[in-house]
């Protein structure tokens, strides 16, 4: 067997549906019939889930650390808002692919300045995109609504079929489906040869760059695929919502969403998901114990993840599941692939 | 024209104050590689320190300054014993979630203890009002904190570039391998520079309580800023974090002044233009590590 032909068998075994993610869809929408009561805090989840879904994107496969993803998801909510508020794109379906192309030729735009420079301007640079468009919502009040935000949006029905009900069911399976779609799509973006030379790149820019691959426009192109989802999940936010103020540019959602990724982990696309679930659950659990000083735990959380490090708490997470597949006599186990910025 | 030269002076104190502020992270950031976006949180505890001292227990505001630094760099110590030192060697994304815990922390915990509202401390008689300087109306407070941030900073330059220690903080960061091969304490010198940075960032968040405002989120408020000064200034020395905060000073102050609408616009725009134009800062070295 050829070098070639070795490499392209190996990525394709990767690429192979596992029975492990049909059965993650599955549950995923077996609970919607399950907790039939929490529609609103699952669709808050799914949300997340798709925001980090998009940080996974640049972070877990092209490495770029960013600091202010939220400036996408707050141009997407943004946008999202002002279609239906004005009356222009009614349809959300419509107006969720517009709103995720506007945040996709701001992530266009912005990646230029993103791939100059090391880590921390790229930190520094992400960061200052982020509050510079808070300052530009805040300045411009007469469109953005201000610290009020957009009120009185009113959504059309789905498709014109089916129309958001007040207990957030059809809100969540639009969610779930919109969610499901955009990860079929990332799943063959990051196992096309594509997502591979992404792979290349994180490890080593330079020995990529030697090997052919075209370092910049690759960075370029997953940056702007990644501000179209965080986009999208900014305008699932406010349709799903009703609402879009300022602070969906806040730090603390790039913050959070950093936390998100990190307790899923990062580089192989359910992090996001899974983290989103479990932050969810800490939130709600911190939130009934304090209701105002939340964050404090939600901090410590992030502290002992990075002290006892990201690698040993995925093994110790994953002890259990592996004990029992051991005793079925399966030789696989499951492993999070530990692959992240350094 | 005198206006102007009002602004000037508003916002050489608030640049003053800024690189009192930054100047630790200047060395943690800049030249030891570490991105602690906590930074704000030493200040913000030297800030209540003071606070409390002054307005409750009815110290003198100059014995506060001190004590301020004094706890902000105790607890900086203590906090770079425990934990910042085994992060070091760890990526950035890791010390970025490090630290972004710590300042969750810091503000609820703060939140908790003092209240959320807004916390003033009382300066004392002599340094309320303004002088009358050739026409130039010139704050008393923010001469004193001219004159305190100006001779803190010549210091700081004398002792990094003349001393003994200097010298050794200079070698450790250049190359901590070959300087702990020449029998230089690399961990000491830099637990005690981060206290030091986090003493100073302590003093100047109790300098800045009475122009910046103190409350619990001011780790947050303020993060960009202290960052801003570290990367447009670049790292190579303690000149060009101290350039790049006057800059910053003088540009936010005259922004809102002539631009109020735009606010923080002006800052951040500056900033990423800076950044593009010169990734490793104005004044920066051209080498990356």
């Amino acid at each position: 067997m050829t070098a070639e032909a070795d490499v392209g068998y190996h990525a394709r075994q990767h690429a192979r549906w596992h029975w492990s993610e049909i059965a993650f869809w599955i549950l995923a929408l077996s609970c919607a019939y399950l907790f039939p009561s929490r529609y609103l805090i699952m669709t808050d989840i799914v949300r997340l889930a798709l925001f980090a879904l998009s940080l996974d994107l640049i972070l877990g496969y092209a490495g770029i650390v960013s600091l202010g993803h939220a400036a996408f998801f707050g141009v997407g909510a943004y946008c999202a808002g002002l279609l239906a508020l004005h009356g222009i794109i009614t349809e959300p379906v419509v107006a969720l692919i517009a709103a995720g192309l506007v945040a996709m030729a701001l992530g266009f735009v912005t990646s230029f300045l993103v791939i100059r420079g090391a880590d921390l301007t790229r930190l520094m640079v992400t960061l200052g995109i982020a509050l510079l468009l808070e300052a530009l919502a805040e300045r411009f009040s007469d469109i953005t609504g201000g610290t009020d935000g957009l009120q009185g949006i009113e959504m059309a029905p789905i498709l014109g079929l089916f129309s958001f009900d007040m207990f957030g069911k059809v809100g969540f399976f639009y969610s779930l489906a919109v969610l499901f779609l955009l990860f079929l799509l990332a799943r063959r973006i990051v196992h096309s040869p594509f997502g591979l030379s992404l792979r290349a790149i994180k490890n080593n820019p330079l020995r990529a760059a030697a090997i052919g691959i075209p370092v910049n426009r690759r960075l370029i192109a997953i940056y702007t695929v990644a501000a179209f989802y965080a986009g999208i999940a900014g305008a699932l936010f406010t349709q799903t919502t009703a609402l879009a103020s300022l602070d969906v540019f806040a730090f603390e959602r790039s913050a959070d969403l950093m936390l998100v990724l990190v307790i899923g982990g990062t580089g192989y696309l359910y992090g996001g998901l899974i983290g989103a679930v479990v932050f969810k659950m800490l939130q709600e659990v911190f939130s009934t114990i304090t209701p105002q000083y939340w964050q404090f735990w939600i901090g410590l959380v992030l502290i002992v993840i990075v002290l006892v490090g990201r690698a040993r708490l995925h093994r110790w997470v994953l002890w259990l599941p592996n004990l029992i597949i051991g005793q079925f006599g399966r030789k696989t186990i499951v492993a999070v692939p530990e692959s992240d910025a350094s | 024209m005198t206006t102007l030269l009002t602004i000037l002076f508003d916002g050489v104190a608030y640049g003053m104050l800024l690189f009192v502020l930054a100047c630790g992270l200047a060395v943690t950031l800049g030249l030891m590689n570490f991105v602690n976006l906590a930074h704000g949180a030493f200040a913000m505890t030297g800030g209540y320190v003071c606070a409390v001292l002054v307005n409750q227990s009815g110290w003198p505001f100059f014995v506060g300054l001190p004590l301020a630094f004094v706890a902000s760099a105790l607890i900086g110590a203590v906090l770079e014993r425990s934990l910042y030192r085994h992060l070091y060697t760890r990526s950035h994304l890791d010390q970025v979630l490090f630290s972004i815990g710590l300042v969750f922390m810091s503000v609820a915990a703060v939140d908790y203890i003092m209240g959320s509202s807004r916390v003033f401390i009382k300066i004392p008689q002599a340094l309320e009002g303004q002088i009358d300087f050739f026409g130039v109306g010139i704050g008393r407070y923010r001469l004193m904190i001219i004159v305190i941030c100006g001779l803190l900073t010549a210091g700081l330059q004398l002792v990094l570039a003349r001393t003994r220690f200097g010298s050794r903080l200079r070698a450790a960061v250049d190359d901590p391998r070959a300087a702990s091969g020449l029998g230089i304490n690399v961990p000491q010198v830099f637990a005690f520079t981060f206290a030091f940075g986090c003493g100073l960032a302590g003093l100047g968040g109790a300098l800045s309580a009475e122009i910046l405002g103190l409350d619990p989120y001011f780790p947050l408020k303020f993060m960009i800023y202290f960052l801003i000064v570290v990367t447009v200034g670049g790292s190579s020395s303690i000149t060009g974090p101290f350039l790049a905060s006057l800059l910053l000073g003088i540009g936010d102050v005259a922004g809102k002044y002539y631009v109020p609408k735009m606010g923080p616009f002006v800052i951040y725009t500056m900033m990423i233009v800076i950044l593009i134009w010169r990734p490793n800062g104005l004044f920066g070295r051209t080498v990356t590590r």
